[in-house]
């Protein structure tokens, strides 16, 4: 070490005099100083064995799997949905043709926010950035020919989370498919709904049962799902540095631990199902060595703070979507070149599946050429560049090495921080994370604004007229009546004393202690609404309502 | 002395997003500006009532979810029908050019895209501002 030191002394000195010399300051993406040159020195603390070790084994920092891409490839899951059930079960049939290897539903947003479509909130809203479902019918339609027992689903949906999927089981059911046989994924994150995306319904409180309940439902009934999908994605997309994403999402993810073990559930039963969704953002080091970091800090947490004593329950599983908020709507076709660099750093950092963005979605949802160049993208990567052939590659590179202890430090800054201002909730109640987030995304844009950032073809290489150049999705906005008409025939077609009667019991059950999904599933089956079904928890529950920020 | 200018900034609809609207309420605050922000899901009804409430010269919406054909016509109908249409209605968002011109035609001022910077809608405020209070003198 110290003839490193001593050379790394003199080549100091001497790239000081040259005539090229820089004393700017180099920064990643989120603003972390970088020095000109990493050597054996920055990772002199470093141990193989505890710090990087090998892959599919503690701390699992190199991967989860003993033989990563060379097993098995990670999930090509484009995230989809778009005015109707019955488009959208057009584009999936159109996805999986084209070799998209998992499904992955954007709900509309007055499903999101629990309001059927003919709600008067929900005008000018309905299947516009995703499908509208308002019952099992809508449902049984998206799913339609395609059989639930071979391909796995991946549902971005938060506080009517537990609905969904019931609706997804009962939809299997009319297939003849037992729910054990199900894989897939609902998001069901509310703690960054609060964070970042709000989309809420209830108060904090209520929500987290909702999860515990499905946690619980799912380990008896769906042990083959992932119960939550903790997201640091939106967290991201909501202005979040590096750092910030993954001490936020991992503190989240500690705070289902937590109130799943309250719950009376033993760790080890629901914690294999705990997986995460990260964004990969357009600093390539940086995002591999947040995805390393996450995992060792997983890791070390489950089993040591934890006392998770199954090795499945200490795996950090992940899902990666690129960053949406990278794209410009400027030379829109260069979203395509930033699409796949962000998705190198998604597979160099070990991710088990992946969502690409498509070039035009900065206008609107993509359309069907944009997304296969997006898919494309996904597939070139795993077969043509040779990025899969062995595991974690940038393991030992002083640079990675070091940037991942630095994040991990960064997050267990952060975690300290939250624990001193009382946990979670309390943060989220004092608008702590959203401050955070909001100061973060302030500074970026001002970086973009004063040329200390560049953006190509936004700040710099600029050409006139170059927006607007590439074909745009639009929307039916007929799909919103057809869906209230639909709706109405629904409601005077179903068994309405059946569903009251199911309505009814989920009253009872919402206002005792017992699991709420087994009652949920009742309602769903019978063809009660998802606005109906969140009326009955919103009555009993309450809505949250967030303090006025700014 | 002439009073700073007040904005009122709203997210209405279902939508969550508010990254944006954040971003911009620093920037025009930074710039000298009395900001006013109603925070999310507001209904059209809401945020004209805060608007004439604090007597603002402007409301700038944002929608991402799709919905602006719906809100910002909303929106516009509210200040004629109780007289308020001296406040300048703009926003900004995910919406397409063509929407941007029908937009236009109806009344709303400039709808900013994904891309535009911080300093264009400062500049814009601040001169359209000044035009309507001169109109109005």
């Amino acid at each position: 070490m110290d003839k490193v030191a001593q050379g790394k002394a003199r080549w100091a000195a001497r790239a000081a005099q040259s005539p090229c010399a820089d004393d700017r300051q180099f920064i990643t993406v989120s603003g972390t100083p970088i020095q000109p040159l990493y050597t054996p020195l920055d990772i002199q603390d470093l141990d193989f064995e505890k710090d990087i070790g090998f892959p599919g084994s503690f701390p699992f920092t190199r991967g989860v799997r003993d033989t990563m891409y060379r097993g098995k490839l990670w999930t090509m899951r484009q995230f989809a949905g778009l005015g109707s059930a019955k488009q959208t079960n057009e584009r999936f049939h159109y996805l999986l043709a084209h070799g998209q290897t998992g499904l992955s539903v954007a709900f509309d947003l007055p499903t999101l926010m629990g309001y059927d479509s003919d709600h008067p909130r929900s005008k000018g809203e309905v299947g516009r950035c995703g499908v509208a479902v308002d019952s099992l019918q809508d449902m049984e339609v998206i799913f339609s020919g395609i059989p639930l027992d071979r391909i796995s689903t991946s549902m971005t949906i938060n506080a009517p989370a537990s609905i969904l999927l019931a609706m997804y089981i009962a939809v299997a059911e009319k297939q003849g498919i037992p729910s054990w046989k199900l894989t897939g994924t609902i998001q069901n994150d509310i703690l960054k709904e609060y964070i970042a995306q709000k989309e809420w319904i209830y108060p904090p409180a209520p929500s987290m049962r909702l999860i515990t309940d499905t946690m619980a439902f799912c380990a008896q009934h769906v042990p083959k799902w992932n119960t939550i999908s903790i997201s640091g994605y939106h967290i991201r997309e909501a202005g979040s540095t590096a750092v910030q994403e993954l001490a936020f999402t991992l503190a989240d993810g500690f705070a289902y631990v937590e109130a799943g073990i309250a719950a009376g559930l033993d760790v080890d039963v629901f914690a294999p199902r705990l997986s995460f969704f990260f964004n990969a953002h357009l600093d390539l080091f940086e995002e591999v060595a947040k995805y390393r970091a996450a995992r060792r800090l997983w890791a070390r947490y489950m089993r040591d703070k934890y006392g998770a004593k199954k090795p499945e329950s200490w795996l950090l599983r992940f899902h990666t979507q690129t960053a949406g908020c990278s794209l410009t709507a400027q030379q829109p076709e260069n979203n395509i070149i930033r699409t796949a660099y962000e998705a190198l750093a998604g597979v160099l950092g070990g991710t088990q599946s992946l969502h690409t963005n498509s070039m035009d979605e900065t206008y609107a949802l993509p359309t069907e050429h944009a997304v296969k160049i997006a898919l494309r993208t996904q597939q070139i990567l795993a077969y043509e560049i040779g990025v899969a052939n062995t595991i974690d590659p940038l393991a030992g590179s002083y640079f990675v090495e070091a940037l991942t202890d630095q994040m991990e430090k960064g997050a267990e800054a952060y975690f300290a921080e939250i624990e001193k201002r009382g946990g979670v909730l309390k943060c989220i109640e004092q608008g702590y994370f959203q401050r955070e987030i909001a100061e973060a995304a302030y500074r970026y844009q001002r970086q973009i604004e004063n040329q200390e950032r560049i953006v190509v073809g936004v700040n710099r290489f600029t050409e006139e007229g170059d927006t607007g150049t590439i074909p745009i999705l639009e929307i039916d906005p007929a799909v919103e009546h057809e869906q209230c008409v639909a709706l109405k025939r629904l409601r005077s077609e179903r068994d309405n004393d059946k569903v009251q009667r199911a309505l009814a019991d989920l009253r009872r059950v919402a206002e005792g202690t017992e699991n709420t999904v087994p009652a949920i599933l009742e309602c769903v089956r019978v063809y009660a609404t998802e606005g109906e079904i969140v009326d009955v928890l919103r009555s009993v529950f309450g809505e949250y309502q967030e303090p006025v920020l700014l | 002395m002439e009073r700073p200018i007040r904005v009122l900034l709203a997210k209405p609809g279902l939508d969550g997003h508010d990254r944006g609207i954040k971003v911009i309420a620093s920037a025009l605050r930074d710039a000298g500006m009395e900001v006013i922000y109603t925070g999310l899901r507001q209904t059209p009804e809401a945020i004209v009532r805060a608007a004439i409430q604090e007597d603002v010269d402007a409301i700038g919406m944002s929608v991402l979810s799709g919905a602006h054909m719906t809100l910002f016509p909303e929106v516009l109908e509210l200040l004629r029908a109780q007289g308020a249409d001296h406040i300048l209605l703009f926003g900004g968002g995910i919406i397409p050019d063509k929407d941007i011109r029908a937009l236009q035609q109806m009344g709303v001022g400039a709808l900013f895209t994904p891309g535009a910077s911080l300093q264009e809608i400062i500049d814009y405020v601040r001169r359209e501002i000044a035009e309507r209070r001169k109109a109005q003198q």
